[in-house]
């Protein structure tokens, strides 16, 4: 066991009295927090609440305007010395961190390879051979099961997340923040990374977890503190807590917790007409091959899609946002077949499109919040000669700012400058803009916060409601499908089961996106 | 919701604040400017007589119009190397076609307003040749215009047998040469050219799309912008707008030579000046009012460094550093974001 239990009595890291401001934005007011040696403390907050900004100047990325961070008792190292830093503390980002075109052996030593011997080594010669078992050393002794000489980017998310955990135990830290890790993870590589921090914790490390999923936190965390608003307003044993405590300290007393779970009124009757029909659909697409798929979606149906990462879901929705080409088969709206790939044509046929991705497809970070929010009908509001004037731009986005609450200073602020939910957000706003008769949704409500969540699922089965679109909502967050009248789910490219009948049970979709009960054509529960 | 009000409140001071820091960053360059007019008053006193000013308008008007192009192109996250090989081989082009055999000309004698149109032509064809390389080949932009530069001076050289051309006609000259009162028309076509591109930027779908299209491809593609077209668009603007340049030049030496474009070797100061003026080479940043700022500015320091009769030997290492010393002041001024 590498290291073996240190003392409680000091903790691994205390801050206290830590402020942060960004601007006028009071990012950090006086916060204190500790993490002990042996312990893991799960940090929940909204989006926006500061838990990035406590992330960033407990990693040593910020330094606070005022309040102290100290490791073990002694006062954290100077902002610049980031070797320094490391060694105290270590940071696993939800994206992840290692060279693609690097071996692992070498990610684990990026930046303090081990030198050879003698002159050679002074010379700056590293010594493969010793780098290389000590990377095998560390991975058998944790019982990882990684090869040190793969290149990283051929590794699975995973994996790729156990050598950013390796690199840090490798440089001797024991402290850990962990930041939103499950977000790009399949459930059984959940359950496995959950095995590793327990394991981690039991050996003395101490661990910070941040999370949007309260399961989770409840799951491994023996503490929880809640953030809100830049201040720390709860820090309590998670035996200790409900769920209902936790969201209401979370949310604050604006929103009564009794409303946060609020989903939108009984599913409609009967599917209407056929607006969106995918037939018979092959791709070989790196996302998820497809072996031919068919699906339907009715006017003022919503429909989920459901399944593991590597299933299809995101595929096979973006077949039907016409942003994917296809190998075979054809996906029809209203009956007249889409040109696959062609994202534009199929915006004006009527195709609302929220990608999986926001930071890769979902917004122009330079660009203000009402010009992405209105990007998709700039061809609506350009006036003589194709003139778009900024007053007609804000004023077109100002309902959807409005309806998503997207909190930006002004309507030209960069959407890079806002906060992850207010991306999403504002990536949605940019979907419903133009009044779509479909919807086509991928994962709409990761790395949000419980009450946007809501607001989101909201906003989507409404325009179903109001408005008559269909809504076809890829996700592998099963709570999210509460909103829909019907959920397919995927193994490895084909349809495997429907759930026709709301509410779906949990048990039952697990079951079936790994594949466990064959046809499952009414769920039990 | 009350807070958010309050937030709101506040965000709402503070953007008053955020869009004057906005306008000192891009006009980050005109104290820089100021003083240059200034130290040029100093060194020669014939630097702010008005026919000087003039000549320098002329000088950088075929500069601007080009710069003018690459702005563009960088903007979608693109870069053309080609542009000052289409800077020589537009003018030249047009002119063998239009000069009589005793001048090296083809002996096909064209009018000269042909000859002009021909010239866009060449440099509407060029821009299509690249973007479709780069934008439906899925070439690296760089190695496709810089293979484009040295074919095109190649050809440039070539249809003439390395000769130069004289003898323009007036029509084909008008451009580059002839003046309106004391004010050259070239440097008015190039100041149209500058606003109209700005406005172009500011106001229109296209000039958004332009700005989404560099910012992000991906985001704007799934927000259904034509994100194809338009890059292959650009391209073919910013080759209209280097054979535009170069027609420019020709009028203003009355000739067509076969260093015109690459044998100078123009696409250095066509980057420095978009570069120093804040168009960013990672696209999606910059806009008019800098690029011509970053122009002005190289104009101002070759004439006071001929002004000051520094030596032929030191003009470029001094011209190299002050280009630089723009940049860093540019980043100082403008910010993070500027200058990169």
């Amino acid at each position: 066991m590498p290291g073996g239990i240190e003392s409680a009595a000091v903790p691994a890291v205390q801050a206290t009295g830590i402020h942060k401001q960004f601007g006028s934005t009071q990012a950090l007011r006086g916060v204190d927090i500790t993490l002990w040696p042996g312990r893991c403390l799960g940090l929940v907050g909204r989006n926006g609440a500061g838990k990035s900004t406590l992330v960033s100047i407990l990693s040593g990325i910020y330094a606070a305007d005022a309040g102290l961070v100290r490791f073990d008792g002694n006062p954290a190292p100077p902002l610049g010395a980031v070797g320094a830093w490391r060694s105290r503390i270590a940071t696993v980002f939800q994206h992840s961190m290692v060279v693609p075109g690097l071996t692992v052996a070498e990610n684990v030593f990026l930046g303090r390879q081990p030198r050879c011997s003698g002159l050679a080594g002074r010379a700056g010669l590293i010594d493969w051979r010793r780098m290389r078992a000590e990377t095998r050393a560390i991975m058998a002794e944790w019982g990882y099961q990684v090869d040190a000489a793969t290149l990283c980017g051929q590794l699975t998310v995973e994996q790729r997340q156990i050598v950013e955990i390796v690199r840090a135990l490798a440089a001797g830290t024991r402290c850990l923040l962990l930041d939103e890790p499950t977000a790009a993870l399949e459930r059984g590589a959940i359950r496995r990374l959950f095995e590793r921090v327990r394991q981690l914790t039991a050996s003395g490390v101490a661990v910070l977890y941040i999370s949007h999923h309260l399961e989770e936190v409840f799951d491994i965390c023996q503490d929880v503190a809640v953030v809100r608003d830049g201040e720390l307003v709860l820090t309590a044993p998670a035996a200790d807590l409900s769920r209902e405590q936790l969201v209401t300290a979370m949310v604050g007393s604006q929103v009564a917790a009794g409303s946060l779970g609020r989903v939108p009124s009984a599913p409609r009757a009967g599917p209407g007409a056929p607006l969106l029909a995918i037939e018979d659909v092959r791709s070989d697409s790196v996302r998820g091959p497809l072996r031919g798929v068919s699906l339907r979606v009715g006017a003022g149906e919503r429909v989920g899609v459901t399944g593991l990462l590597s299933a299809g879901v995101a595929t096979l929705a973006r077949v039907a946002a016409g942003a994917e080409p296809l190998s075979a088969g054809r996906v029809l709206l209203d009956g007249r077949p889409l040109v696959p790939g062609r994202r534009d044509l199929a915006l004006r046929r009527g195709v609302g499109y929220i990608p999986e991705d926001r930071q890769a497809e979902g917004f122009v970070a330079l660009l203000g919040v009402a010009e992405n929010t209105a990007m998709t009908i700039a061809d609506r509001l350009a006036r003589m000669l194709g003139l778009l004037w900024p007053r007609v731009v804000n004023a077109a986005a100002a309902p959807l700012i409005r309806r998503l609450s997207i909190v930006a200073s002004r309507p030209a602020q960069p959407v890079g400058e806002l906060s992850g939910g207010n991306q999403q957000k504002v990536t949605a706003a940019r979907a419903l803009a133009r009044g779509p008769r479909l919807i086509v949704a991928i994962t709409p409500t990761r790395g949000v916060d419980v009450a946007s969540k809501s607001l989101l699922l909201s906003e989507l089965a409404e325009a179903a409601e109001r408005d008559g679109a269909g809504l076809l909502l890829a996700t592998d967050e099963l709570d999210d499908l509460v909103i829909c009248d019907r959920v397919a789910v995927l193994v490895r490219g084909e349809a495997f089961a429907e759930f026709t009948e709301p509410p779906f049970g949990r048990e039952a979709l697990i079951a079936a996106t790994e594949g466990l009960i064959a046809g499952g054509r009414r769920e039990p529960s | 919701m009350t807070d958010r009000v309050a937030v709101e409140a506040i965000l709402q001071g503070r953007s008053r604040s955020a869009a004057a820091i906005s306008l000192v960053r891009e006009a980050a360059l005109l104290p820089v400017l100021a003083v240059l007019l200034i130290a040029g008053a100093f060194v020669n006193s014939s630097f702010l007589t008005v026919s000087n000013i003039s000549g320098i308008g002329q000088q950088i008007s075929a500069l601007g119009v080009t710069v003018v192009g690459e702005s563009l192109i960088l903007l979608i996250g693109g870069m053309d190397l080609s542009l000052e090989s289409t800077y020589g081989l537009a003018p030249m082009v047009a002119a063998w076609l239009i000069v009589p055999v005793s001048a090296f000309g083809s002996g096909t004698d064209l009018s000269p307003y042909l000859g002009i149109v021909i010239l866009l032509a060449v440099g509407a064809a060029v821009g299509m040749v690249n973007g479709l390389l780069i934008v439906k080949g899925r070439l690296n932009g760089f190695i496709v215009t810089l293979g484009m530069t040295i074919v095109l001076a190649g050809l440039q050289n070539g249809v003439v047998k390395a000769q130069s051309l004289f003898n323009l006609p007036a029509a084909f000259s008008y451009l580059g040469s002839a003046y309106v009162g004391k004010l050259p028309v070239s440097l008015i076509v190039a100041a149209a050219i500058f606003l109209v591109a700005g406005l172009f930027l500011r106001y229109h779908r296209t000039g958004r799309a332009i700005y989404a299209v560099g910012g992000n491809p991906e985001a704007a593609r799934a927000a259904g912008i034509k994100v194809d077209r338009i890059k292959i668009g650009v391209y073919v603007a910013g080759g209209v707008l280097a054979a535009i340049g170069g027609l420019m030049e020709a009028g203003r030496v009355s000739a067509v030579t076969g260093s015109q474009g690459y044998g100078e070797g123009i696409i250095f100061p066509v980057f420095a000046a978009a570069v120093i003026g804040g168009v960013s080479l990672k696209g999606g940043r910059g806009n008019m009012v800098g690029a011509a700022s970053g122009v002005i500015l190289l104009g101002l320091v070759q004439n006071i460094l001929d002004l000051a009769n520094v030596s032929n030997y030191w003009i470029e290492a001094i011209n190299g550093a002050v280009i630089l010393f723009a940049l860093v002041l540019a980043r100082v001024i403008g910010g993070e974001a500027a200058a990169e």
